[in-house]
């Protein structure tokens, strides 16, 4: 009898840990550690981890990999996480076309994906998929809200990305929303360093604001070109091109650019007041919008690893689709495509306390989606 | 397209050429003497950058950064030489290139490590900021035009050097036959070191100014380095007047091909498309350069003696 007892509640107990946390979540996360493009992995992973350190759970372990942006090498790392270490998730790929390199795969072979940044128009149409969830945004989001905004007293634009999947969907997106003229649309190389070309363009077009989405270095080295070169039109981008993991490097050249973002480190909610000064305290310096989507990723993980088992796909699944999180953004919701519904602001550069930082001037798009869903039939 | 517009892309395809003369000028004296496949000179660019931005910053004298990503990146190579290079001169160009990849990869990540990730800054200096009015109504900023008389006045040191100097002399007589100014009691060990030691100064030189317009962060050198090799290849290998007319070939042709191609394809289609098209065919347009210099001229432009 006692030792049934025994036996009894040691199953009691756990039982209640499992329905707690349901088994141990195993995530393998790809990003960009090395090369021009680590900045932004870095802030991947410490937005990951952060979250993850935060919940305290440690049923969850993560198995971090640099992809050094580069395709094939992420396609290798992505083989080999879901066939010897085996993981159930993936996630932390910063860049589309590594994205669109890993994705279709990983979901094949019946792995879920939670993107914590790229987001490809190719993967929220048509080409969705059950297994495959978007944290951060759909790639034209951002710069659709920069073609609102522009709407807003510019008459003819001068755009500009580099030439990769993100970048044609960046102007495709901008040009759904802006009514003005276009007055050149001007695809730079990847990695590009000097703009001195395009910024005669920029010169002799008769443009009255420009419009770049240039992230990472690209953004740095356009920005401080711009700034000798004597042109005075606007700059205005999404918020990649003005980042926090960028503007130190571009300094004072950055101020008043105008930026669109689905966060902001003024943001006034509970949830953002936790993470700044948590993300502060923990790496020394401010977190960029990469790090605010890789948290969120992150949570969504925790929060969907806690209420089912990972191995039940479809019922992992359905939780994370409930997004059941405290988003540094606010509001957070999965569209029908699995892809955000959130609210977008219009940030400009400013300098606080010294520092160069982004702060909220309005919002601009209350519960926006993307122009995909409707296509979205999975 | 108005005549302001060439000016400042034709000034814009200089100063680019001025750049890649920096790199490859260092990039094709050490193979012309040494025989040597470098990989690693974009490394000692990138050391230039970051030698500047740091002592920018400690400082706040871009001036003295520039003189340190002088030194920082001589004393580099020297050491890069004497410790690694030095016991690839006999080998094949195989294992030259496997080990200059490593050098790349040692820096690399040796600069993240000390560094960290995320870019540096580095601003021009105040004596050179801004735009100053060109006849013709274009205006130009200061600091390109800073830049290519820099890359002239090297240009000239670097022909005044090697034509009337005795060092120029023995790195000519290197050039012409190595064993022989050997077996003439020159010692050629330090005149090896001398030489790698000034090609990667220069790469600093141009690595320290560059950074000033650009981002300094770890990798910036690996693109430079491959427009170096375009430039090296059409100039003909070993040749310095050869890199001085390939980089300015390389600079003009990208830039105007950039401005040029999407203008004069977006006659036959949609703007859109055009851009799309015109952006991925000016970012070949160098490789089909080289290319219709190769089949010309086999060995390149200025083919040095062999």
């Amino acid at each position: 009898m006692k030792t049934f007892l025994k036996a009894a509640t040691l199953a009691l107990s756990l039982g209640a840990s499992t329905l707690a946390m349901a088994e141990p979540v195993k995530i393998g996360l790809i990003t960009t550690l090395s090369g021009g493009g680590a900045g932004l992995g870095v802030d991947t992973r410490d937005g990951f981890m952060l979250a993850i350190k935060q919940s305290g759970n440690k049923d969850v372990t993560v198995i971090t990999e640099d992809d050094a942006q580069k395709p094939e090498l992420a396609v290798q790392i992505a083989d080999k996480m879901i066939q010897s270490d085996e993981v159930d998730i993936l996630t932390g790929i910063v860049w589309s076309n590594l994205l669109m390199a890993v994705v279709p795969g990983a979901v094949a072979q019946g792995k879920i994906y939670v993107s914590t940044n790229a987001a490809p128009a190719a993967l929220a149409g048509e080409k969705c998929d059950p297994l495959y969830f978007n944290a951060a945004y759909q790639n034209d989001n951002l710069h659709e809200a920069m073609g609102e905004y522009a709407n807003k007293g510019y008459k003819k634009m001068f755009i500009m990305a580099p030439n990769y999947p993100a970048g044609k969907d960046s102007l495709t997106g901008f040009k759904r929303y802006f009514k003005g003229a276009v007055a050149n649309e001007v695809y730079t190389q990847v990695g590009q360093t000097d703009y001195a070309a395009e910024i005669a363009q920029i010169r002799a077009s008769g443009a009255d604001g420009v419009f770049a989405f240039l992230p990472g270095g690209m953004g740095i080295a356009f920005m401080k070109q711009y700034a000798q070169s004597g042109v005075k039109i606007p700059v205005m981008g999404p918020g990649f091109s003005f980042s926090q993991d960028v503007l130190p490097a571009i300094g004072d050249a950055a101020l008043g650019a105008k930026a669109s973002g689905q966060w902001a480190k003024d943001l006034d909610n509970a949830a953002n007041k936790k993470f700044v000064p948590a993300f502060e305290k923990e790496y020394g310096r401010l977190p960029s919008i990469y790090a605010v989507q890789a948290y969120d990723a992150a949570q969504l993980i925790l929060s969907a690893a806690s209420k089912a088992s990972v191995k039940d796909t479809a019922a992992f699944t359905a939780e994370l689709k409930k997004a059941d999180i405290q988003s540094p953004r606010g509001k957070f919701k999965f569209n029908t495509n699995r892809h955000p519904i959130q609210d977008i602001y219009v940030t400009e550069v400013v300098k606080d306390g010294g520092v160069l930082t982004n702060k909220i001037i309005e919002k601009i798009f209350t519960d926006h989606g993307d122009a995909y869903a409707q296509a979205c039939k999975k | 397209m108005t005549f302001a517009l060439a000016i400042e892309q034709l000034l814009n395809g200089v100063q680019l050429g001025v750049m890649l003369f920096l790199m490859a000028a260092g990039l094709t004296l050490i193979f012309g003497v040494m025989g040597l496949i470098n990989l690693a000179h974009g490394s000692l660019y990138m050391v230039g950058a970051f030698a500047c931005a740091t002592v920018a910053a400690f400082t706040g004298s871009f001036w003295l950064g520039l003189v340190a990503s002088l030194a920082a990146s001589a004393a580099a190579g020297a050491l890069i030489e004497i410790t690694v290079i030095r016991r690839l001169y006999a080998r094949d160009h195989l294992d030259q290139v496997l080990a200059t990849f490593a050098l790349i990869l040692i820096f690399s990540e040796g600069m993240r490590w000390l560094f960290g990730s995320f870019p540096l800054y580095l601003d021009i200096p105040p004596l050179l900021e801004g735009a100053v009015a060109l006849p013709g109504g274009a205006q130009y900023p200061l600091y390109r035009l800073a830049i290519i008389l820099a890359g002239a006045l090297v240009a000239l040191g670097l022909y005044g050097l090697i034509s009337r100097t005795r060092l120029g002399m023995r790195i000519r007589a290197g050039e012409s036959d190595r064993e022989m100014i050997a077996a003439l009691g020159v010692d050629i060990r330090t005149l090896y070191t001398l030489v790698f030691a000034l090609g990667a100064a220069l790469a600093g030189f141009a690595g320290g100014m560059v950074g000033a317009l650009q981002s300094v962060q770890v990798g910036m050198g690996e693109p430079v380095l491959i427009l170096a090799f375009v430039v090296i290849v059409i100039g003909g290998i070993g040749s310095i007047k050869g890199a001085l007319i390939g980089a300015l070939l390389v600079g003009v042709v990208d830039t105007m091909g950039r401005l040029l191609l999407p203008q004069v394809l977006s006659l036959m289609v949609p703007p859109a498309q055009a851009g799309l098209i015109g952006g991925a065919l000016a970012s070949m347009l160098i490789y089909i350069l080289m290319a219709v210099i190769l089949a010309v001229k086999p060995r390149g432009l200025f083919p040095a003696q062999a």
